[in-house]
């Protein structure tokens, strides 16, 4: 008889994220396949008012300790994997976020268990767990058989639509008694960005940078088409990497999420940590010298060509039809 | 403070990628390596924390093709020492990999204690885990992934973890620890060739073998494809200038224009 199926329902300020709901929808399907239930875990030091909106699962499965208050991985990981020896789960659905990042490696490791990383898909198939992952930058994809459990499947954000787990509830809530340790971490606090710089999110056009722009002397050619268009240019990590723009430009897991009328992306191979903050935009177009980029499978219109090439003839045309 | 630095190779997915005969793993015959770029940003991170806290960098390669001139150009670019820890059985899995390294560690000559073992946060090739948070686990360390900048703090770091929209969350950590690099204070040096090659008749990679360990968890990966998807992009072809019509074309009818 498989173990349950358990997704850490992460949280942020007060309320599980759409990340979270999208890893209970696929957790749902899971569990009806094997025939167990679905227990959402969650942790920190007051998380009482989180159940009512879990209803995705049967059970909740609630720590409440003043060491679980802070977003630390390390203390997360001890205590699931602690719960995980008693309870032995089939699989532990951790979402990829940055708040869930230390979880995703700790936690395995913790466990002592397998894990099976970039999961795009997961499905039962003849009674056992199969994922299908992401990897190597979004340019191959792996059937993986998940070993009998427990396994950690961290699960890529955009899986399932976060709405097929936003359910409303409260399922019943197991309120676990244990010792926390609080390790040798401590948190000291959130920094906001500073302000003051063009607001990405807010534009209807953007054009955007990846490292296929070759160097800092071609931005200034983004720039101008930006301008053109009536936009603003934003970036992928190794433009802000190397400091060719702000941090406040990157687009991405750890930049913005956008949504533009129009995403227009010069030599971004389109990563899934990129995609996630722009596959949304209404109408994106991309620029890529490699016919294989991953970028090709969001994009509504591809161009196999090279971008300092396609650039300025686009910048021609656009001036010519008057647009300056 | 000592710091020892984690590097491994994988494909450059620039190239192109091709599936092995067996279908489930990619072809190695032409695939060209380079160094993981979150491993690269651990390095200048172990060596920017060497210029403000003074210390010792030792950067450990795990074997593989290309992995000497990686190796001989962290040595050109300052670290005090490359090891080179060779003899993983084919096909190793992080966690086995993680465990043998941790347990091959002592027995290298002179390098423990460390103060701090950076390595990059993820490496697109990561399926069956990461070796960052593998290794703090075997050695019992503390670990702290996806940091963006780290200063020495009177026997402890603070470290910044970045969160998405920019934001930054700061914590504390006791030494020793394992820190998850994502992005260096600075973007990654540049080292001139001839630099590099004065590393290589000049320094000496040490080959260790790395030591034998227990079972390890391990997945099985059933099938390698290029991913399908359901839509794709429609493809512009023609020379640039035709595509430039195109695109702006595709731009008027949307009333983009
Ligand atoms: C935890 C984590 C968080 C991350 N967060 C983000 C994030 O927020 N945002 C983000 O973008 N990435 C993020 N990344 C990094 C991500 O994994 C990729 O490494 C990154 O998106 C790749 O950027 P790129 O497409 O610019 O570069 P590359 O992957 O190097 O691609 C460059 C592309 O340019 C093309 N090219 C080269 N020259 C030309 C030319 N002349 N004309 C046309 N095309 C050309 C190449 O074919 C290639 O496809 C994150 C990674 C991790 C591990």
């Amino acid at each position: 008889m498989p173990g349950n199926i358990w997704v850490v329902a992460e949280h942020w300020q007060g309320s599980p994220t759409d990340a979270a709901f999208e890893a209970l929808a696929l957790g749902r399907e899971l569990a009806d396949g094997l025939g167990v239930a679905l227990e959402a875990v969650v942790l920190g030091s007051d998380t009482g008012g989180l159940a009512a909106a879990l209803g995705a699962a049967d059970r909740i499965v609630a720590v409440d300790h003043p060491a679980l208050s802070d977003p630390i991985g390390d203390v997360a990981a001890r205590t699931i994997a602690a719960l995980a020896a008693e309870r032995r789960p089939e699989v532990v659905l951790v979402p990829i976020t940055n708040l869930g990042w230390d979880l995703i490696g700790l936690l395995p490791a913790r466990i002592g268990c397998p894990m099976v990383n970039f999961v795009q898909d997961a499905s039962v198939v003849d009674g056992r767990i199969e994922a299908a992952s992401l990897v190597y930058g979004g340019k191959m994809s792996t059937r993986v058989a998940v070993p009998a459990g427990p396994a950690v499947l961290a699960v890529l954000p955009g899986t399932r639509p976060a709405e097929a787990g936003r359910i409303t509830g409260p399922p019943p809530v197991d309120r676990v008694a244990m010792d926390v340790d609080p390790g040798l971490i401590e948190f000291c606090g959130y920094r906001e960005p500073e302000a003051g710089d063009v607001d990405i999110t807010r534009q209807d056009v953007l054009v955007a940078i990846g490292r296929g722009i070759g160097g800092q002397g071609n931005v200034e050619l983004a720039e101008e088409l930006a301008e053109l268009l009536g936009g603003a240019v934003c970036g992928s990590r190794p433009v802000i990497d190397q400091g060719w723009l702000p941090m406040s430009r990157q687009v991405g897991k750890s930049g913005h999420q956008v949504k533009p009328k129009l995403y227009l992306a010069l030599g971004v191979s389109g990563a899934p940590e990129h995609v996630e903050g722009m596959r949304d935009a209404e109408l994106i177009i991309a620029v890529n010298s490699d016919p294989d980029a991953p970028i090709f499978r969001v994009a509504h219109y591809g161009v196999g060509a090279d971008l300092l090439d396609v650039v300025p003839e686009l910048i021609d045309r656009l001036e010519a039809a008057g647009k300056r | 403070m000592k710091i020892l630095v984690l590097l491994k190779m994988v494909p450059d997915v620039v190239e192109e990628l091709e599936v092995a005969p067996d279908g489930r793993a990619l072809d190695t015959e032409f695939l060209r390596l380079i160094v993981n770029e979150r491993d690269d940003h651990a390095l200048e991170q172990a060596l920017l924390l060497r210029e403000d806290a003074g210390g010792e960098v030792v950067v450990a390669g795990l074997d593989a093709p290309e992995v000497d001139d990686v190796l001989f150009s962290a040595l050109a670019k300052g670290a005090d020492r490359a090891i080179k820890l060779t003899g993983f059985p084919e096909g190793s899995g992080a966690p086995a990999v993680a465990g043998m390294v941790a347990g091959t560690l002592p027995s290298i000559d002179g390098l423990l204690p460390v103060d701090l073992i950076l390595t990059g946060c993820q490496a697109l090739d990561d399926l069956d885990g990461m070796i960052g948070p593998l290794l703090a686990a075997a050695l019992d360390l503390p670990y702290l992934g996806l940091v963006a900048a780290a200063t020495v703090e009177d026997g402890g770091m603070l470290v910044s973890k970045e969160y998405s929209g920019g934001v930054l969350g700061d914590f504390r950590v006791e030494l020793p620890a394992v820190l998850g690099i994502q992005a260096a204070a600075k973007p990654p040096r540049y080292v001139p060739i001839a630099k590099v090659r004065q590393a290589m008749s000049t320094g000496t990679i040490e080959g260790v073998a790395a030591s034998p360990a227990g079972p390890a968890p391990s997945i099985e990966v059933i099938e390698m494809t290029k991913p399908e998807s359901a839509g794709h992009a429609e493809m512009i072809t023609g020379s640039p200038s035709e595509a430039a019509a195109r695109i702006a074309a595709v731009l008027t009818d949307r009333g983009l224009l």
